[in-house]
């Protein structure tokens, strides 16, 4: 299959792993992947702090990019969610049934990387090995928006030497909330801080999430309280003990090798 | 709860709630309670999403036709002699309801729990004419005597733990020797307000639910007291949001059902007591029902925003509300808070210091899944993002928007950055800039502090740096590369 790779602005610019562990895993299954370069961002941020004029434009932009894609794939629910959720809701007032349908179209094409994984390609074992202790936060973009479900777990579950440590009150959101996080930047906080008492609860070495966007924000607060785990980049995947805890893309850990850890 | 241009924006209001530690447990503890038992009790519904389903068309169908759903209410109450008024707006709510306790010449009435009152201010409108109106609802006693506001729908008190109620009472029931056992502080409140039923010849609540078709009112609670207070007076005044009719009796099969599960968790409510007029020999002889409007035509106009007057005053999305949790009902400043009070208020209010509610949400869809007559409560939050915003870029419209809904800082940001992300050259020439600047900021490869709208951010979060290769510049080199 030809596979478009959507990568989120902010994914892009400061998550460049994430990015390459999509493509390994993709292509090692066999997947060409593509990267559409002209692409840049969904528009979720405009969106979501109600700027819709801006939304429009980079909805319209987004659209001329993948038009052309068989499939998208991005590893973010949450920009997922935008285009299957938002996009058709902001084409529906733009007054051009030709948009809405090809909105529609590319929105049934669009998938998060763990549910392309589980519910499209039908695989869950890709070969990865990650010996840790590793706790999973369900972003409420994935499981409220775009119902990734289990899909996630499952492919954790399958990496080898790899145990899934239960995260207490996991459906909680963290408090990212996009600009929420500078806006009402008090509150933000104080769910931030009752999520990471979760995890660092969890006794998990690793945190995971299908979204870089919460993962930033927990690590950001993580590494301010001085519990983020910082190691050599994201490379290697043997962690000293009593480090920390660690933040990464699920993608991340799934492109993870015996041989030559992450990348 | 009136438009208030004096009041805080939600994020002025919020770190002072935030750092109340005692305030933090106690909502913790009672949301966490409260939720669990709410999911167990709807979950053990096999039919549970074919009647939440049910109620949304119902309310739909309500709104569409309310004009009409209304007069038949009015027919049928007037026919079985009670006597139907029209208040437009707080004011002349407060004038027909302190006008009728005022011909009776009595000093003081009952109350059964009610938010109408509340939005209206009636309590402080009849205590200007010197008519001293009684809680009767056990938490909302506890506020009155605190001189507290309401900080739940349906807990009011959710906010103080049982410590701090004894103390009140100690102070305000002179009983020095009241310990903190609840059956000890219920049995104190009790004997306060029994007598209070006895001697009472007026009344006042609120409705949960009008019938059109038969001019039937119903109040569902717990304690009793409005059981009391709706029969034992001789006078009973009903004051009605408009949205609250529903159209046949039939109707109260299915909210009957949603509305105690959703709500306290319980598979029924302890007292359900329902009237249709007034009947000889049973009950108050005269009943008045006056339907407040108080901008709930202005929020029927918006065929979106509508939904919001579909709610039934349940607190699931409250209860599950993981800002709420944190912060409480008093930081958004208004009678109606959490997710339903944030869609709600701004809408009711208009223009103003409240349009900081919809952006007191992570979006994180919570309330959606809770809410028993399915309201899409973050869809309408970014509408009304949408809608804010769009009035704050308006110079015309500007004085009238509200300072809550965006800065002239953000607007210039996301100005900026929709350029920016307009072209892939200009997002790899602003990568390229902020690479560069972001040396000014750099401790250890992370950036602790930023200025003006991101020191938000970095007020409890460090941020990472921009790595020198973003992925497309990997993806551009990979084939030079033995990857």
């Amino acid at each position: 299959m030809r596979v478009a790779l959507f990568m989120p602005c902010f994914n892009d610019a400061l998550f460049p792993g994430t990015g390459v562990a999509t493509v390994r895993i993709l292509e090692r299954l066999g997947h060409v992947v593509e990267f559409p370069g002209d692409q840049t961002c969904c528009g979720q941020i405009h969106f979501n702090t109600g700027f819709r004029r801006e939304a429009r434009l980079l909805l319209r932009r987004f659209l001329s990019v993948f038009e052309g894609a068989e499939v998208m794939v991005a590893p973010s629910a949450s920009c997922v969610a935008m285009v299957r959720e938002q996009y058709p809701e902001l084409a529906s007032v733009s007054g051009e049934p030709e948009l809405q349908e090809q909105i529609d179209a590319l929105a049934r094409r669009t998938f998060e990387l763990s549910e392309f994984l589980t519910g499209v390609l039908e695989v869950e074992e890709l070969g990865a090995f990650f010996p840790h202790a590793v706790t999973f936060h369900p972003t409420c973009h994935s499981v409220r928006s775009i119902h990734v479900g289990d899909a996630p777990l499952r492919l954790l579950g399958a990496v080898e030497g790899l145990e899934v440590l239960p995260l207490p009150k996991a459906e909680e959101c963290c408090g990212f909330g996009g600009t929420f996080a500078a806006k009402n930047s008090h509150t933000s906080l104080a769910m931030m801080e009752d999520k990471i008492r979760s995890i660092r609860e969890s006794g998990a070495e690793v945190l995971t999430a299908v979204d870089n966007s919460c993962l930033m924000h927990l690590a950001g607060g993580m590494r301010r309280m001085g519990v983020l785990w910082e190691g050599s980049g994201t490379r290697g995947n043997v962690l000293p003990l009593g480090g920390g805890i660690r933040v990464m893309h699920l993608a991340e850990i799934l492109a993870s090798r015996k041989e030559g850890g992450v990348r | 709860m009136r438009r208030g241009k004096a009041l805080p924006t939600f994020p002025a209001s919020a770190p002072a709630a935030l750092a109340d530690r005692q305030l933090r447990r106690n909502l913790g503890r009672a949301t966490t309670a409260i939720r669990a038992k709410r999911a167990a009790v709807t979950e053990e519904m096999p039919d549970w999403e074919a009647l939440r389903e049910v109620a949304r068309r119902t309310k739909e169908d309500v709104m569409a036709r309310l004009d009409r759903y209304l007069l038949q209410l009015e027919a049928a109450v007037t026919e079985a002699g009670g006597v139907v008024h029209w208040a437009r707006d707080a004011d002349e709510a407060n004038a027909i309801i302190s006008g009728l306790v005022s011909a009776t010449g009595v000093m003081e009435v009952v109350k059964v729990k009610s938010l109408t009152t509340d939005e209206v201010g009636l309590n402080e409108a009849l205590a200007a004419r010197g008519i001293q109106a009684v809680e009767t609802d056990l938490a909302e006693l506890i506020i009155q005597m605190a001189g507290e506001r309401s900080s739940h729908f349906l807990v009011p008190a959710i906010h103080k733990n049982r410590t701090q109620i004894r103390d009140l009472f100690r102070e305000t029931l002179s009983l020095p020797h009241l310990t903190d056992d609840p059956a000890e502080l219920a049995e104190a409140a009790r004997l306060h307000l029994r007598e209070k039923f006895l001697e009472a010849e007026v009344a006042i609540s609120g409705a949960n639910f009008a019938i059109a078709e038969t001019g039937t009112v119903g109040v569902v609670e717990s304690e009793g007291n409005g059981r009391m207070c709706l029969t034992l007076p001789r006078m009973l005044i009903t004051l009605m949001g408009i949205e609250k009719v529903l159209p046949t009796f039939q109707d109260l099969e299915v909210f009957l059902q949603l509305l105690p599960r959703s709500a306290t968790g319980e598979r029924m409510n302890p007292y359900t007591t329902l009237w249709t007029g007034v009947t000889p020999g049973d009950g108050p002889t005269e009943f008045h029902l006056v339907l407040l409007d108080n901008g709930r035509t202005r929020v029927l106009e918006d065929p979106l925003g509508r939904q919001a007057l579909h709610c039934i005053r349940c607190s699931a999305c409250l209860n599950i509300c993981p800002v709420y949790e944190r912060v409480g009902g008093h930081a958004y400043n208004a009678t109606y808070p959490g997710p339903i009070g944030s869609i709600l208020t701004p809408q009711l209010l208009g223009p103003g210091c409240h349009d900081s509610l919809p952006f007191a949400s992570t979006l994180c869809g919570a309330c959606a899944d809770v809410c028993p007559v399915k309201i899409e409560i973050p869809r309408i939050l970014l509408h009304l993002r949408g809608k804010m915003v769009e009035g704050s870029r308006n110079p015309l419209r500007r004085a009238r928007t509200g300072f809550g809904a965006s800065s002239f800082q953000e607007r210039w940001l996301m100005r900026l950055l929709g350029w920016v992300l307009g072209s892939s050259r200009r997002y790899r020439m602003a990568l390229r800039l902020g690479r560069g600047v972001q040396t000014l900021f750099l401790r250890h490869g992370w950036i602790r502090g930023l200025p003006g709208y991101a020191s938000g951010w970095t007020r409890g979060r460090d941020l990472q740096a921009l790595p020198e290769e973003s992925f497309r510049d990997w993806w551009d080199h990979r084939g030079d590369r033995s990857s």
